[in-house]
């Protein structure tokens, strides 16, 4: 097995178990955790498109390597969000779910 | 098509007005930020109408290329017919919310500074900026970044009032919104594996019906569909948008979710219009066909006015998606389909923007948006009726309005293209609006006296007609305004199929 082909293999397994728990998991937390496994498979991909797509003159394509830190960065920035909610939420109200049967009560409809 | 052409210089002053306006709102303070988004709003409008005439006066798109660099190393900014409305319509919406939100989120003199109204101002001109970004973008890796921007300037939004359910409101559409984006990013990998460029023109001319790019296309789609909430992922939508304050939710039902729409019509009718797109244009359909009653049903089961007019946004993203099945192709009636999708973006953004901005008021003004305690209400607030009611005239698709315009087109080309299923759902789907509609007005039109706190102030009531107006007047579109919709669209009418 080439290397390239294992660590595609890595990347979609990385995806898979990521929806897994994005999905199936009910603490947003472990979302988040799920979220970034999708991530790093993704970059995974990338890393061997990048590979696999040298443009003709280099060994390894740099406009991947380029994305893939893009995406890293976007994905921290999320990352960063999505924690930050997760600690107002728990300050503000002492539980972290996101069911949206947990928070029905009276509503002004935005009027404060 | 690769080369840069003359007014590129409009779209880099296009996207970098708002980002400027951050930078200097973000040093100088929520009493700067202010100002500064109401100044950017009619230069925002100028720009985008300068390039409306000049995309109208030369036929072509605007292409700009960036640092000179053409595609496939470098990235172009390119401002289609299409791109061009899209920018009218959003400079309009923000500059409508903008006016409407001074009331709430203005500083006055002698008070202190508050990170609420910061934040407002702030991720009101982001979202601006990103929006900007995906109309003008012609790469899709670009367009990921401007996706995820959007994202992260639409979400502190819903929880700028750090209520608990807004906050967790919040955080649910951010999982669903970063779910969609990395799996629009896994798609765009597999493209450039295959392809080695990103750029929608070149990709365009090399794609071919193969295992890759159908994966990459139905990747990419569903992180889209995941954004734009269309059923069945559009569970976190309504808390979302309904918990938002008013200039808020206007503006992410209006504009917000048709930034991903845009890009999923930018990816099957500009990336992909090559390959054989039935089957999968069917499947988008059928998902819109579901929102529409399913969105529609529940609207009228919605006890809370903005909830009700949230779920309308779902039922209204329905109709968006059956534009897939109505445009697909080069035939004579796909250019009519075209037309009715486009259409309904508009009738809706100015449609549910007035709405969401009258609900406001009226929440304001009663101190809760509770429909069974609306009654008398209308004679108390006139004109904020007037708008809810003008309002839903164009979701229910009445003469004359925008909403009607684009159900007929759309009606024109399920007949004419003896694809005569989808006119079922949009006219299920009107009958239901007209009875979430009638829900709305027939308590409020009833007799009874209900107790006004504070009356709304005239001037954000004729903002929020203002927009219902827009809505309506959509209806006297002349056909060069189609037209010009098409200008740039690959496979415009009378094309190879």
């Amino acid at each position: 097995m080439s290397p390239s082909i294992l660590a595609g293999l890595v990347g979609a397994a990385l995806v898979g178990l990521g929806l897994y728990g994005l999905i199936l998991h009910p603490h947003p937390l472990r979302k988040l955790l799920a979220f970034n496994f999708i991530g790093s498979g993704v970059f995974l991909v990338f890393g061997i498109v990048a590979r696999r797509g040298a443009a003709a003159r280099f060994a390894f394509d740099p406009v991947p390597q380029a994305m893939v830190i893009t995406g890293i960065v976007v994905a921290f920035a999320a990352s960063a969000l999505a924690v930050a909610l997760i600690l107002r939420l728990a300050a503000a109200s002492g539980k972290v779910t996101l069911d949206p049967e947990a928070w029905s009560g009276p509503d002004d409809g935005g009027a404060k | 098509m690769m080369a840069a052409t003359p007014g590129g210089a409009l779209l880099v002053l296009a996207v970098l007005l708002p980002v400027a306006g951050i930078l200097v709102s973000f040093a100088l303070g929520g009493r700067v930020a202010e100002k500064v988004t109401l100044a950017l709003a009619p230069l925002g409008f100028a720009l985008a109408w300068l390039i409306a005439m000049q995309v109208a006066a030369t036929g072509a798109p605007i292409v700009y290329t960036i640092a000179g660099l053409p595609p496939p190393l470098g990235i172009a900014l390119r401002a289609d017919g299409v791109s061009a409305v899209m920018l009218l319509v959003a400079a309009v919406i923000v500059a409508a919310a903008a006016f409407y939100a001074r009331a709430k989120f203005a500083t006055p003199e002698g008070q202190g500074e508050s990170r609420g109204a910061l934040t407002f101002w702030l991720m009101l001109q982001a979202i601006w900026a990103a929006l900007i970004l995906i109309f003008l973008g012609g790469d899709l890796f670009n367009l990921y970044v401007a996706l995820e921007l959007l994202t992260f300037a639409a979400v502190p939004l819903v929880c700028i009032d750090g209520r608990p359910e807004t906050l967790a409101a919040a955080l649910r559409y951010l999982l669903f919104a970063l779910f969609g984006s990395i799996i629009y990013l896994l798609g765009v990998a597999l493209l450039y594996g295959a392809y080695g460029t990103l750029d929608i023109v070149l990709l365009a001319q090399r794609v071919a019906p193969t295992p890759v790019v159908w994966t990459a296309a139905a990747l990419m789609t569903a992180g889209l569909i995941a954004k734009t909430a269309l059923f069945p992922l559009h569970i976190w939508l309504p808390p979302a948008h309904a918990n938002a304050p008013a200039a808020a939710s206007a503006v992410l039902s209006g504009l917000v979710v048709k930034g991903s729409f845009f890009l999923a019509l930018r990816l099957w009718f500009y990336v992909l219009p090559a390959l054989p797109t039935a089957a999968p244009s069917a499947v988008l359909g059928t998902l819109g066909a579901f929102a529409a009653i399913v969105g529609s049903v529940l609207a009228l089961r919605q006890a809370r006015l903005k909830l009700l007019v949230a779920y309308s946004t779902v039922a209204q993203i329905g109709y968006l998606f059956l534009v897939f099945p109505l445009a697909a192709g080069g035939h004579a009636w796909s250019a009519t389909g075209w037309s009715g999708g486009m259409m309904q973006v508009l009738a809706h953004a100015f449609a549910k923007a007035a709405m969401f901005l009258s609900a406001g008021l009226l929440a304001e003004a009663l101190g809760h948006d509770q429909i069974a305690k609306f009654k008398g209400a209308a004679r108390a607030l006139p004109l904020t009726f007037l708008t809810l009611g003008l309002g839903g005239l164009s979701l229910t698709g009445l003469p004359p309005s925008g909403g009607f315009e684009a159900k007929w087109l759309m009606l024109r080309a399920s007949i004419a293209s003896g694809q005569w299923i989808w006119s079922l759902p949009i006219l299920a789907g009107g009958l239901l609006a007209a009875g979430y509609v009638y829900r709305i007005l027939a308590p409020a039109l009833a007799d009874g006296a209900v107790e006004i706190k504070a009356p709304p102030q005239r001037s954000r009531e004729a903002i929020a007609l203002g927009l219902a107006v827009i809505a309506l007047a959509l209806a006297f579109a002349p056909q060069s305004f189609f037209h010009f919709l098409e200008i740039g669209r690959p496979l415009a009418a009378g094309g190879a199929p």
